[in-house]
């Protein structure tokens, strides 16, 4: 497929009304996202002083080193994703997968920092789901994020596939387009997640 | 609904009947699909209500066990909320939408398909719970804590069945947004838009700021119940007040999901059937709009008895006052477009009128209750709940049934009998005024909610059996509406395409009735408000069409909505029973697996759907031959 430069649309994700529409509806569906983690975060605010059963608190849990480089990889990967939609638009099939897949690994290596974290918590200070009303809503607001980040690359893994056989057109480009919309999306509420939850509980 | 283009569905052959329901993506029989489910649910809710009524008509009646009352109040109040009210919305939603803004399906088909699949299941899941050791009982408003530690499956029927029927609707919303703005045929400006249409646009905004409060509630209690979270258990440091902010962050913008489409069906029926065009129609969409917005501002005032303090309760019931504003514009640009109008008072106009002061007394008792020193007095009393059916079935209800009416001949091709009509309406609204009215006063008395029976002391009684006697004709009213739609659909009335008088003002009215599949065989020209009526104004029959004759675009069915969706049924039953054995998480990991597996292939096989000829083209091209 070498001359679809010349034949394709120069912004392959919304030429057509599906793909408008696709971008649209992936608008709004971020909007209803938005209200499902403002409430996970209004939970955990109302419940984070809340430590009966467990004494452990937010300052002595949190460690932020740890913390730092999973910050650091899901940043990253919201750049790498970036560079992979530009070179989309640009039908450069090999760069967008190879930045894609950057930003799948970034993912991933996040989500393994994450469950690291967790499983000290767990073992090391004996910090489970069940400990506190701080543990529950700690681990369902770090678990949602948590979950929409593995969800996300998944997803992300399953159009690159499928571009290796149908190319970039009209069709896989507003797929492609809002996966990375919403990779956007978990990045931002991760920075919302490393100032409430981590910054607020070192220093709050 | 036999299509009236001769084309042979994709593939080739013919499908079965019930295949074709099965996989259909069009918005025309989805919308049937809803309307079906919602009646057979607006059923088992209405049986439901009887037996309460039964229950309370006498002093210490033991008809009904304080465990069974308590879950048939429960599954009332859920049923009739979320399985029958909400798809009844979404039904005439999906029939009329598309219709009224000139265009060929919604904006997501299949998704459109997704939505009714998943509300499906998850209502039936909810009422499995009836079969399989005893429905939830903890109230529809399911407070914590008493819904996390209710014993027995029952609450967890609730959570997992609203949490799959909820994922439909918010799916539902969103496909209505992305299609009103989007999908308007050309020149059908904003301020052109039906009132109904703004109402759905308005009510699909609430639902996506509003659903996601409550899947977030539901999961909450979600994992407090199965997975031993603290979320609002005191004891362990949590707080069950959590729970009532996140319920009615979402329970009160749900409120307005209700009733605004109530409102639009009201503007353009009134309009219709009084030959005016809808008074003050800025103001109306400027008020909707404002309603919608106030929606969010006013939950904590279900909560004014909690102690939140004297500036919350002040802030929200200044608010929750500010909404009669507004609604009151609504009214009264209602009793203008009747002003001077020539009206009929055909079946469908007579529940609008029914409406307009049944819902002006629900907004007073509303106003009433947003007093708060008063609230401590009307609060968990019999006041709120008449109030609240004052606004629900006295406004909701009788809109829904003045829109199925008033668009049953466009959905199915024929008019429903306007004799069982009357008959309909009469025993409905006076049973209803019956049943409800007097509840004020029980309120006032002091009679409780929820309470399974009283003492014959307290002197509620006869006011009590008033209310059943009601609650029977609203019951004989229903079942003559049934006998209506049975009696229509074997000899009806056939419509023609302007049905009602040739008084059609939008858009749905241009074309016949039913709608072909392709709805409009050219995307038609808008040139105002009232678009089709302008047009024969002029002394033209037709809507300027706005291409020329083509071939039409359109989406192939598919079965894959139907599967992701018994997968999330599956997987319900694998959460709830997790409760009682925890392998039965594997059950729920088959469900999922089936349900994103669904959604893996629908992206992995690219659906471009098909073309077919419209059969206004192939008169044309017939002509053509003939001419040649």
């Amino acid at each position: 497929m070498a001359h679809h430069a010349e034949t394709l649309p120069p912004n392959p994700e919304r030429a057509t009304l599906e793909g408008k529409n696709k971008f649209l509806a992936f608008w709004f569906f971020l909007g209803g996202e938005t209200v499902l983690f403002a409430c996970l975060f209004g939970a955990y605010l109302g419940l984070t002083r809340d430590f009966s059963g467990s004494e452990i608190t937010p300052e002595e849990l949190f460690e932020l080193p740890a913390i730092f480089a999973a910050t650091l990889a899901l940043l990253i990967s919201s750049l790498t994703s970036v560079f992979a939609v530009i070179n989309m638009k640009n039908y450069n099939m090999k760069w967008m997968q190879f930045w894609f897949w950057v930003t799948i690994l970034l993912g991933w290596t996040f989500v393994g920092l994450e469950v690291d974290e967790f499983y000290t918590y767990v073992t090391a200070e004996n910090f489970t789901y069940g400990s506190s009303a701080f543990s529950s809503a700690f681990y369902t607001l770090l678990g949602f994020h948590g979950g929409h980040v593995f969800f996300g690359t998944l997803w992300i893994l399953t159009l690159i596939l499928q571009t290796t056989k149908k190319g970039i057109n009209t069709t896989t480009a507003p797929k492609l387009y809002i996966a990375s919309l919403y990779w956007h999306f978990v990045d931002v509420v991760w920075v919302f997640i490393f100032t409430v939850v981590y910054l607020m509980g070192k220093v709050g | 609904m036999a299509s009236t283009a001769e084309h042979l569905p994709q593939g080739g052959y013919k499908k079965s009947w019930l295949m074709d329901w099965i996989t259909t993506v069009d918005h025309k029989k989805i919308g049937i699909l809803y309307l079906v489910s919602a009646l057979f649910f607006f059923l088992i809710g209405g049986i439901e209500a009887i037996l309460i009524r039964v229950q309370l008509a006498v002093p210490e009646n033991d008809f009904l066990s304080g465990e069974i009352y308590n879950q048939i109040v429960t599954m009332h109040g859920t049923t009739m909320i979320f399985l029958a009210a909400m798809p009844a919305i979404f039904g005439i939603m999906n029939a009329i939408v598309p219709l009224q803004i000139g265009a060929r399906d919604v904006a997501f088909p299949f998704m459109n398909a997704v939505s009714f699949w998943m509300f499906f299941f998850g209502g039936i899941l909810l009422n499995c719970s009836w079969f399989l050791g005893g429905a939830p009982a903890a109230g529809w408003t399911a407070y914590a804590p008493l819904s996390d530690i209710y014993p027995g499956l029952g609450m967890d029927f609730y959570v997992l069945g609203l949490q799959i029927a909820g994922a439909g609707t918010l799916m539902g919303g969103i496909n209505f947004l992305v299609t009103i703005v989007n999908m308007r045929a050309p020149g059908m400006t904003w301020m052109r838009l039906p009132l109904f249409t703004w109402t759905i646009f308005i009510t699909s905004v609430l639902i996506l700021f509003a659903f996601p409060a409550f899947t977030i509630g539901l999961f909450l209690l979600f994992f407090d119940r199965l997975f031993g979270a603290n979320f609002f258990d005191p004891s362990a440091g949590g707080n069950p007040l959590i729970w009532e902010h996140i319920f009615w962050i979402f329970g009160h913008p749900e409120v307005y999901i209700l009733i605004l489409p109530a409102f639009g069906i009201i503007s353009d029926v009134v309009s219709h059937h009084s030959r005016k065009r809808l008074f003050g129609y800025t103001s109306m969409v400027l008020a909707t709009i404002l309603i919608g917005f106030l929606a969010f501002m006013v939950w904590a005032h279900h909560m004014f008895t909690v102690g939140l303090g004297p500036v919350a309760n002040t802030v929200f019931a200044i608010m929750t006052m500010a909404i009669a504003v507004p609604t009151g514009v609504k009214i009264f640009n209602w009793l203008f477009t009747l002003w001077g109008g020539q009206i009929r008072f055909n079946t469908a106009n007579l529940f609008a009128l029914g409406f307009i002061p049944t819902f002006v007394m629900g907004g007073t008792t509303g106003v009433m209750l947003a007093v708060v020193t008063a609230d401590y007095q009307f609060h968990d009393a019999y006041f709120v709940v008449a109030h609240f059916h004052y606004v629900i079935v006295g406004g909701l209800v009788f809109g829904l049934f003045s829109g199925l009416y008033h668009w049953w001949p466009k959905i199915f091709g024929r008019f429903l009998n306007e004799k069982i009509g009357k008959w309909n309406f009469w025993l409905f609204f006076i049973g209803f005024h019956l049943t409800f009215f007097v509840q004020h006063f029980l309120g006032l008395m002091g009679m409780p909610r929820r309470n399974f029976t009283y003492p014959a002391e307290m002197g509620w009684g006869n006011l009590n059996m008033i209310s059943t006697v009601g609650a029977m004709l609203m019951g004989v009213g229903t079942v003559a509406f049934l006998w209506n739609i049975i009696s229509s659909s074997i000899s009806g009335e056939k419509a023609k395409g302007d049905a009602w008088h040739g008084d059609g003002r939008t858009l749905e009215w241009a074309i016949p009735s039913p709608a072909p599949e392709y709805n409009f065989a050219q995307t038609p020209l808008v040139k105002g408000l009232d678009t089709f009526w302008l047009e024969k104004r002029e002394g033209k029959e037709k809507v300027t069409p706005a291409e020329p004759l083509g071939e039409i675009h359109m989406p192939n069915n598919s079965i894959i909505p139907f599967i992701m969706s018994i997968g999330a049924f599956i997987a319900g039953f694998g959460f709830i029973y997790s409760a009682e054995n925890s392998s039965s998480l594997w059950v729920a990991a088959a469900g999922l697996a089936i349900m994103f597996g669904s959604m893996l292939i629908h992206s992995l096989y690219d659906d471009h759907g098909h073309h077919l000829i419209p059969d206004e083209l192939k008169e044309k091209n017939k002509r053509k031959g003939a001419q040649g």
